[in-house]
């Protein structure tokens, strides 16, 4: 498949902190590829990195088969601003016109500003929007120039259910036409809803890359939790914490832990298996000093 | 369908930047203003200005000082600041260099020196015997361009180089040693020999003379030319360093 943008053993450092430490990473034509993390975890650095705004400090990134900070290789490239930096002064349309007077086939104004919900606001100056129309201008101008793949960092930050559904449709429809988008997001339900591919980065690291169904069937996203004096080492223990006598486990397989418990002749009581939701699932593998067993998740090297 | 032509993102960003500018004309009227306050007040109350020669080289120092202080503030922390906002980095991921952005800049710059030098040369013909003659014209107007061209330079060096307040402090402090190194508020010829000495070699003396010598005919002395290329050079540089290394806010 066509490698839209891909970024090859990559290191960023900002002074003494690495903010992602040697990526590699292959966005291919047509996925929807959510990438997911923790605040800081490095998923802005990435986007900023593809989108031009940084160079690496080692390793190398691609787009459309150059260097991103070349203008040239950023025609086929949609990205958004952040809506607090749409300049307050200029109105819906100049905003769009002038996003538009950069690309060689735009869509026409009209049309995108009814994409996304915001007929009738043309002749409004932005700083006079709300903020989910801001957000909702924001991130339709990085679909004015018909571009092949898109960049949207945390899109729907700040939007009540209705316009995050708008929004999410409007990403639908680009992917139906065959477009290709990198979404970041901390919120998992938004990846969950729109993406196929899912890559979750922590501390700088690809800490998981999988369809969405893999990524699913491998996270510890079953809470075991018992009461036990002691506990030995348990295999298909993804992470567990400990206050007195009570026992917190995190496993893929909360099948297996228990006939292990079983097997071991632990002495546990008040034994309870729950299905997290993928969000805490998700929390639990991206919480700082968890350490995961590689077997345990996809691997990232494919 | 092809892509954007320079021409055509050169003229989208060249009236995106001004409609921007228009719309809070505060930012720009001290700058616009400020030479002709000069004139009104040091000026015009003097005994020189009955004296035609020393009226109109006066005037024409404050015209470069003009071109200085956009040069300086729009440019510079104009600059800065345009590169500390969100907006700014959305600009980037677009598919346009930096030509047409830089272009747009020097022509909106020009457009409001130009707006400032109205009301400077009004109350220089009106209040003063300054005079510039129809045929001094253009070669005045070409002067200012060259005057201003080291002045750019160094004022976008200081924007790319610098954050907002940093762009500030230098601005400011260069402001006026360039302005009375130069001979930008005092002519030249009250300087004691040793501030001649350092003055000559100021990008802003040798823009002061060329634009004095186009307006009044005066002589040009020779290092002028050769002071003018050496700053542009020196400028140039800084400038396109400046840019490259960029990368907008020193943040994550």
């Amino acid at each position: 498949m066509e490698v839209l943008a891909r970024t090859v053993d990559v290191t960023r450092r900002y002074g003494s902190v690495t903010a992602l430490d040697r990526v590699s990473l292959d966005v291919r034509a047509g996925e929807l590829l959510g990438l997911l993390g923790p605040n800081g975890a490095g998923k802005t650095t990435l986007v900023q990195l593809l989108a031009g705004l940084r160079r690496p400090t080692s390793g190398s990134v691609e787009l459309f088969g150059g260097d991103p900070r070349d203008p040239a290789r950023r025609r086929r490239l949609g990205t958004t601003p952040q809506e607090t930096g749409l300049p307050a002064t200029l109105r819906v349309s100049e905003v769009v016109e002038f996003a538009a007077a950069h690309f060689a086939d735009p869509v026409p104004t009209g049309e995108l500003v009814a994409r996304f919900g915001l007929a009738g606001l043309e002749r409004r100056q932005t700083g006079g929007l709300s903020g989910g129309q801001r957000r909702r201008l924001a991130v339709a101008v990085a679909f004015v120039g018909r571009p092949d793949l898109v960049l949207l960092d945390e899109p729907t930050v700040g939007l009540d259910v209705e316009a995050r559904h708008v929004l999410w449709d409007a990403v639908r429809a680009f992917r139906a036409g065959g477009g290709t988008v990198v979404l970041t997001s901390h919120h998992l339900d938004e990846v969950e809803a729109l993406a196929e591919r899912v890559v979750v980065i922590a501390e700088g690291r690809v800490r998981v890359d999988g369809t969405l169904a893999e990524v699913r069937s491998q996270v510890p996203a079953r809470r075991v939790r018992l009461r036990a004096a002691d506990l030995p080492e348990l295999a298909g223990v993804e992470r567990g914490s400990r206050h007195g006598d009570r026992y917190e486990l995190w496993t893929a397989d909360s099948d297996a832990l228990v006939r292990e418990l079983v097997e071991a002749h632990v002495p546990f009581r008040d034994l309870e298996v729950a299905t997290a939701s993928l969000e805490e699932a998700f929390l639990a593998l991206t919480s700082a000093g968890v350490t995961t067993t590689p077997s345990a998740v996809t691997p990232v090297s494919r | 369908m092809s892509a954007p032509t320079t021409a055509r993102l050169i003229r989208v960003h060249t009236r995106y930047q001004f409609t921007e500018t228009v719309r809070i004309p505060v930012a720009v009227i001290g700058t616009m203003l400020f030479p002709s306050l000069s004139l009104l007040f040091f000026v015009v109350p003097q005994p020189f200005a009955h004296d035609p020669a020393a009226a109109t080289a006066a005037t024409a120092q404050l015209a470069v000082f003009a071109v200085m202080s956009v040069c300086l503030f729009t440019y510079g922390v104009g600059v800065a600041e345009d590169r500390a906002l969100p907006w700014d980095v959305y600009l980037r991921t677009l598919p346009v260099g930096p030509v047409p952005r830089l272009v747009g800049r020097l022509l909106n710059g020009l457009a409001f020196v130009a707006l400032g030098l109205v009301p400077l040369v009004l109350i220089a013909g009106l209040l003063t015997a300054a005079t510039l003659p129809p045929a001094r014209l253009a070669a005045t107007a070409a002067a200012l361009l060259v005057a201003g061209v080291p002045l750019f330079a160094l004022g976008v060096s200081i924007g790319y180089a610098l954050s907002t307040k940093a762009a500030l402090a230098v601005a400011q402090s260069l402001l006026l040693p360039l302005a009375f190194g130069g001979g930008l508020f005092l002519p030249p010829d009250t300087f004691p020999a040793w501030l001649d000495a350092i003055s000559t070699w100021l990008p802003t003396r040798a823009g002061r003379d060329l634009v004095v010598s186009a307006t009044t005919g005066a002589g040009l002395p020779g290092t002028t030319l050769l002071v003018l290329a050496g700053w542009t050079l020196l400028g140039g540089s800084l400038a396109v360093w400046a840019y490259r290394r960029d990368e907008g806010r020193r943040f994550r």
